[in-house]
């Protein structure tokens, strides 16, 4: 076999094809010292198995084939427009945050605290605009100020203290889950409901059009899809590029699989993960945003607990739970299954009850899948 | 305090370069250490060790486990900064305030873990931290294409054929995986390459094609320092020899001074080597077949490398007059 396809961690980088070069080594090169044979001959398959998202891809299939299947409706809305705009909705808002959360994961850190700050963001939102009478861009900025400063505190304490992720973000999970109950009870009339008061809110029209409104309407879907699922969309084509295109991308996969060597060839280390814990706040920014355009309104806790859903579309869609592997697309395509899943579950007439315990056989599964393939991408020969 | 300070080796350093760049710098070696000493809290890691690297030269530092080697490594790297003495690059004092300006300054560490990612690729590994981009602003990309046939020449160089640099590092054996660090450091500039124990992890076909990418960068004209604690490994390739015992410098010998025997001696002590020998003779007095002779076999190699009786004693007296006990643990 003397063509390769491209290796699993290039992310579908340039499609080079390289010719094995025989016997090619310079006059006094230790011939022997070349690469073993053997390893050349990895079928194409086991080529396409080691890619990180495939099985992310393979799922995502099955499942939509599944619940085509098992669709009660009147009239098959799963394969009509409505199906789609239905789960690709609730994908949206779980892949806006899986992409970047995938990535800290490849990153070799974990951020729990990325569910309650969907809803404190949210929250941070509707009372800049409903009290505080800010313009809605205005309050956009500050929403998104707010979370940048979650997420570099979140950032610099993990980089700083060395104390591991899970628990520094865990405590910034309780934190602001505290927060969004007992600071709303006090500014906000004894309510955890922040509503709008008064009639006009300045900007927040044309602030609703980009994040919480729909498009595409048509005569067999009238209410149109999710401007959400756009923003889903720009968030996992803008992740997959740094990760597989930019020189960001490959300080990811340096500091989450090895954090040691990548200090040692001289890539920031600590700058990579704060950035990393960035992206996840402002993606939760986005996702407070996008939510509090929608319904014009923020409730206390929302959000809480969606942080699994988030990590388990990163694991499902091959990202490594220990670091240094996986991918952006893999992560979107979790979000995905988990969408489809929840929606598919409606659609077949079944107890929605039975959601969790779906989730954690698909996450059960995945993990199991993603070692393989990671034994698979790390042997070693000695 | 030890023989290498009136040292015969700056004087016939020029003379005996082997590499191509060893006459152009006339005598003033590439790098120099002169009387540096590091200490961490009460205990004298390292004492007053001078050291000289000359381009086209391998200079290798033998010594024990606990000789002071890590720390000798992690001064001339940048990473610590010496408590006493002088670091000169190319006759010039400098102070490195850490591996980043040791690096600016030429000077390339491949440490024993190698500073690879076994999870990423060939290409990626060997660019890591040092990424070729093109594209400007928000556009600014990885070159992938550049960076993959800049590492296959690169290895190329040091007699690796890379089939694909798409490959996981993860798949490499250890030998390649030095290759790798080695072309790497080349590549980046590196005029002095310090190799961290680069075949102690490796079995012996290993380790012998890490000594031939040593030679190698030897003749590219680097001063490589090869740390090491196998004198079986640093003799066939080295050409000036620093034993350092317990944070001290005990010897350096030029090659044509020593043999592979010589070096042994002064480095474990043929008395510790002769007990030990009885010891695992003692042992197999109870042991069954196979095994008791297999152990015997090792008691014999290591009488063999223990030299005769005399030459030990005045070994011996040379180290208690230094440190005390030669033969208590470190």
């Amino acid at each position: 076999m003397e063509l390769k396809f491209p290796g699993s961690s290039s992310g579908g980088a340039d499609r080079t094809r390289i010719a094995v070069a025989e016997g090619a080594a310079t006059g006094a090169a230790p011939t022997t010292a070349g690469l073993d044979e053997r390893l050349v001959q990895v079928s194409r398959l086991t080529r396409l198995m080691q890619r990180p998202e495939l099985g992310a891809l393979m799922g995502a299939i099955a499942i939509f084939v599944i619940f085509a299947g098992f669709d009660a409706t009147s009239n098959h809305l799963w394969l009509s427009q409505t199906g789609f705009a239905a789960w690709s909705q609730t994908a949206a808002f779980y892949g806006i945050m899986a992409v970047p959360v995938g990535l800290l994961m490849i990153g070799g850190e974990f951020d729990l605290s990325t569910g309650v700050m969907t809803g404190a963001t949210a929250i941070v939102m509707a009372l800049l605009v409903g009290h505080l009478h800010w313009n809605a861009w205005l309050a956009i900025l500050g929403t998104l100020a707010f979370a940048a400063l979650i997420g570099l505190l979140n950032g610099f304490v993990v980089v700083r203290s060395k104390l591991p992720s899970f628990i520094v973000t865990l405590a910034t999970f309780f934190v602001l889950r505290g927060l969004t109950i007992g600071g709303v009870l006090l500014v906000n009339h004894g309510s955890t409901q922040v509503s709008l008061e008064g009639t006009s809110f300045p900007g927040l029209a044309s602030a609703k059009d980009v994040f919480g409104s729909t498009f595409a309407s048509s005569s067999s879907l009238p209410s149109g899809y999710q401007t959400a699922v756009l923003w889903f969309i720009a968030v996992t084509v803008v992740g997959g590029y740094v990760l597989s295109r930019t020189t960001f991308g490959n300080w990811i996969y340096a500091v989450g699989g090895d954090a040691n060597a990548a200090r040692n060839t001289g890539v920031p280390v600590a700058r990579t993960k704060i950035l990393l814990f960035l992206s996840t706040s402002l993606a939760a920014g986005l996702v407070g945003i996008i939510s509090f355009t929608q319904a014009s309104s923020a409730v206390s806790e929302q959000g809480v607990g969606y942080e699994f859903y988030y990590i388990i579309a990163a694991v499902v869609g091959g990202c490594l739970l220990t670091g240094g592997y996986g991918s952006a697309i893999g992560a979107a395509l979790g979000a995905c299954i988990i969408g489809m899943a929840f929606q598919g579950v409606i659609y077949a007439g079944w107890d929605s009850s039975w959601d969790f315990t779906f989730l954690g056989i698909v996450l059960f599964l995945a993990v199991l899948v993603n070692t393989v393939v990671y034994r698979r991408a790390q042997r070693a020969r000695r | 305090m030890t023989a290498s300070q009136d040292d015969p080796l700056s004087t016939s350093a020029a003379a005996s370069g082997h590499g191509a760049g060893a006459v152009a710098l006339a005598d003033a070696p590439l790098l120099e250490v002169r009387e540096v000493s590091k200490y961490f809290g009460s205990v004298n890691a390292l004492q007053d060790i001078s050291l000289q690297v000359y381009p086209g030269e391998v200079t290798c530092v033998l010594g024990d486990n606990g000789a002071g080697k890590s720390t000798l490594i992690k001064i001339l790297s940048g990473v610590f900064q010496p408590d006493a003495g002088e670091f000169l690059i190319e006759g010039r004092p400098v102070s490195l305030a850490g591996p980043r300006e040791a690096r600016a300054h030429g000077i390339a560490t491949v440490f024993q873990d190698l500073a690879t990612v076994p999870l990423m690729s060939l290409w990626r590994n060997f660019f890591l931290g040092q990424e070729p981009t093109r594209g400007r602003g928000p556009l600014r990309r990885l070159d992938s294409g550049q960076a993959r046939t800049i590492m296959r020449e690169e290895l190329k160089k040091m007699g690796i054929d890379v089939r694909d640099p798409n490959q996981n590092v993860g798949t490499l054996s250890g030998g390649e995986r030095q290759a790798l660090a080695i072309a790497r450091a080349v590549y980046f500039g590196a005029r002095v390459l310090i190799l961290d124990e680069p075949t102690s992890a490796l079995g012996v076909r290993q380790s012998g094609i890490v000594l031939k990418y040593i030679v190698q960068a030897r003749e590219l004209g680097k001063g490589v320092i090869f740390i090491t604690h196998n004198p079986h490994h640093a003799y066939p390739v080295g050409d000036l020899f620093y034993l350092l015992k317990r944070g001290r410098l005990m010897a350096s010998v030029r090659k044509a001074d020593t043999t592979v025997e010589g070096l042994t001696e002064m480095m474990a002590g043929g008395a510790e080597l002769k007990e030990l020998s009885q010891e695992l003779l003692q042992l197999t007095a109870g042991a069954s077949g196979a095994e008791a002779a297999e152990v015997a076999e090792i008691a014999r190699e290591l009488a063999e490398e223990a030299p005769a009786e005399d030459a030990l004693d005045s070994a011996e007296d040379r180290l208690r007059e230094q440190h005390g006990t030669p033969g208590a643990p470190t």
